[in-house]
């Protein structure tokens, strides 16, 4: 009864939380929005017993994800303006592309069949004696779906590099330190010893006598030093 | 305090999910110190605002222009490479766990893994993407 | 009394008592961490560091609770007032909330999670947001500049902290913070794992913006980073949320390499004391390193910070994971 009423709590705040996503006017509270909902998801993992999936999402899409999606709207400085102007040149297209993937889904929706084992693999989310969630997945992602975990590998190396080309562009005219150049120049530079005093003696320069020190001042509070009270 | 806690009228439906209510209740007791902190203050503290005081901090000027403008771009290339790491990290943890189980294929199969996005790390140093003058 | 522990109401309360049994001693004790970190850099530097409120200025840190207490809230004008009061209590709310998991002694953790190492990985990564909020709302340059760096340089070391997790979760093979502690039963993991340690402590050190690595509040040149503008009880909300992250950050690292509650030797005088006080004695000891490590060395430079995370800490900890890997599947150590 608790897990249901859980269940829906969560469930209805996620979906509160996708629509304000949506319908928020400043793009920051749209992101603020988005990790509420994130969290609200990660909620239901834990309540359909999936511990490890709950983790994961919180620390991949709340605390990695979300965060340049923060960068990016805090940065960007959108001129909303121009952004609405827009939207009627671009209304016929986007629209042909929203229809396009709406008919798709009805086609996906249409055609969806449930294994019959579905509904009792739902209901154990763990396979049981004493084996927890990770160790669950851990024992069958990377030998049984060894082809997918190595194509995840491949989208991640082609995410990394598409990232570089995009964004990285060398300035000219900046200087980047180069510690192992730093390092191997020691050779180069010597500290060489030279006798002190040498000099003096031989140009016959005498080192002027030093007037007599003034006597330290006799302290009058002797007796009552550090006794501030 | 010395023994689990006999949580039974939650663990009806899953026993996991008792061990994740504390959280709710350190939520709420942090959340309760954290608003009677800065509301105690708003209550005793005399509140006395006007335009100087509430002007942004630029060391005595008048603030010269907006602050919320565009931005070196390393800094998203800097959370896009977060981004990658963090999913390493987040198929790594399973295998660590259950390393013991999935013989020396498991391992290989990481490895493999591993050295895909070596390159990948290889490529952004060589490219200089972890530089910043 | 037993009939009415098992109903809902009487484990609401025990929890509640439980949280509070927690929460509010690691609430003074980051009030006299404050503390004692003047007194330690002040004895540093051959001084006294407070010492006019109470003896020892012991009641120091509750002489600046109460002038905080009695300091107007100034919410700058361009700033987002809501966004602006939330940032600093989500601060605090994070250093907060990862304590239910920590295993203060065997069977004393209030949320005994399977995934408690994942929970606190979670949330050290939330902690960019209080900062990266901060400042935004408060529509200040120097707070922007310093949030912006706050938030990529806590980025970066993060990854090196997760590799280092893996490999500590590699020689326990489970996920429990309590289970970790007691694999170390006999042997730390501070010295199988020590390049492992040391990385670990030097990206909790870059993950808490502390000194030599911090920066993004650097004075000299971005006045305070990004609580420029705060003050009264949210500035003490940002100053209380820093240090219970220090104090979390060093209970971590007690958990993951000093071997949590167990006592250096199992043996007759180490025994007596209890294994809280072994926890604490620990945790004291890490923090006294923070502040040491304050002392002694000067800020880095923003390039070499990152060159540091992602040219030597990464690949590095990558390496020692491959190879800890290799050693325990050769030799046949891992746990089942």
């Amino acid at each position: 009864m608790i897990t249901a009423a859980a269940f829906y709590i969560f469930a209805f705040v996620l979906i509160a939380a996708a629509t304000m996503v949506v319908t928020s006017r400043n793009p920051v509270h749209s992101v603020l929005f988005l990790i509420l909902a994130f969290f609200n998801a990660a909620a239901l993992m834990l309540i359909a017993g999936a511990e490890f999936l709950a983790m994961i999402l919180v620390i991949v899409y709340v605390g990695a994800v979300a965060v340049l999606f923060l960068f990016v709207v805090m940065m960007l400085d959108i001129d909303f303006a121009r952004l609405r102007e827009g939207f009627q040149r671009y209304l016929p297209i986007g629209g042909v592309v929203g229809l396009i993937l709406l008919l798709e889904l009805a086609l996906v929706i249409g055609t969806w069949t449930t294994a019959t084992e579905a509904s009792d693999l739902r209901l154990a989310p763990n396979p049981g004696g004493g084996v927890s969630n990770t160790k669950a997945l851990g024992q069958i992602l990377y030998t049984d779906y060894v082809y997918l975990f190595q194509i995840a590998g491949l989208v991640l190396l082609v995410a990394m590099i598409g990232a570089i080309v995009l964004t990285h562009r060398r300035r000219p005219g900046t200087k980047r330190q180069d510690v192992a150049a730093q390092i191997a120049r020691s050779g180069s530079v010597n500290l060489e010893q030279v006798p002190t005093g040498v000099g003096i003696g031989e140009l016959g320069i005498r080192r002027p006598t030093l007037p007599e020190a003034p006597k330290p001042k006799q302290v009058e509070h002797a007796d009552h030093h550090g006794g501030h009270h | 305090m010395g023994q689990r806690l006999n949580r039974d009228w939650m663990t009806m439906t899953e026993p996991m999910l008792a061990e994740y209510f504390p959280i709710l209740v350190f939520l709420g007791i942090a959340g309760a110190i954290a608003l009677a902190m800065v509301g105690g203050s708003l209550l005793l503290a005399r509140q006395k605002p006007y335009p100087e005081k509430l002007s942004a901090y630029e060391c005595g000027f008048e603030p010269f222009d907006d602050t919320r403008r565009r931005f070196d771009v390393r800094f998203y290339l800097v959370a896009i490479l977060f981004i990658i790491f963090d999913l390493e990290v987040a198929f790594l943890f399973p295998w660590a766990v259950a390393l013991g189980q999935i013989g020396w294929f498991g391992f290989l199969s990481m490895m493999g893994f591993l050295t895909v996005l070596t390159f990948g790390f290889v490529y952004e140093w060589r490219k200089g993407a972890l530089d910043w003058e | 009394m037993d009939g009415f522990l098992s109903t809902p109401v009487g484990i609401l309360a025990i929890t509640v008592a439980q949280t509070l049994a927690l929460l509010v001693p690691v609430l003074i004790a980051v009030a006299y961490l404050t503390l004692a970190e003047r007194k330690v850099l002040a004895a540093m530097q051959m001084r006294k560091g407070p010492n006019v409120v109470g003896p020892f200025g012991l009641l120091q840190p509750f002489a600046d609770a109460g002038k905080m207490l009695m300091k107007e809230t100034i919410i700058p004008s361009g700033s987002s007032r809501l966004l602006f009061i939330m940032a600093p209590m989500l601060t605090f709310l994070l250093a907060m909330i990862a304590w239910a998991v920590i295993p203060v002694q065997d069977g004393w953790a209030i949320a005994d999670i399977n995934v408690g190492i994942l929970y606190l990985f979670a949330i050290s990564s939330l902690g960019v947001y209080g900062i990266i909020i901060a400042g935004w709302a408060s529509n200040s340059k120097y707070a922007f500049l310093g949030a912006l760096r706050s938030a990529a340089q806590m980025v970066s070391y993060e990854v090196s902290m997760g590799f280092v997790i893996v490999t500590v979760i590699l020689c326990v093979g489970s996920q429990n913070l309590s289970d970790i502690v007691r694999a170390q039963e006999n042997v730390w993991f501070f010295i199988p794992l020590f390049p492992m340690f040391i990385i670990f402590f030097v990206s909790t050190l870059a993950e808490t913006n502390r000194a030599p690595f911090d920066l993004p509040e650097g004075e000299s040149e971005l006045v305070a980073g990004f609580f420029v503008e705060y003050s009264s009880m949210s500035f003490a909300l940002f100053f209380l949320g820093e240090y219970a992250n220090m104090i979390l950050m060093s209970a971590l690292t007690t958990i993951l390499f000093l071997g949590g509650w167990h006592p250096p030797i199992h043996a007759e005088p180490f025994t007596w004391i209890p294994g809280f006080v072994w926890f604490a004695l620990k945790i004291c000891l890490c923090l006294f390193v923070f502040i040491w490590v304050r002392a002694t060395f000067p800020r880095y430079r923003y390039d070499q910070l990152m060159r540091l995370g992602w040219k030597v800490f990464l690949p590095f900890s990558l390496l020692w994971l491959v190879i800890t890997a290799a050693v325990l599947k050769l030799t046949g150590w891992l746990p089942a």
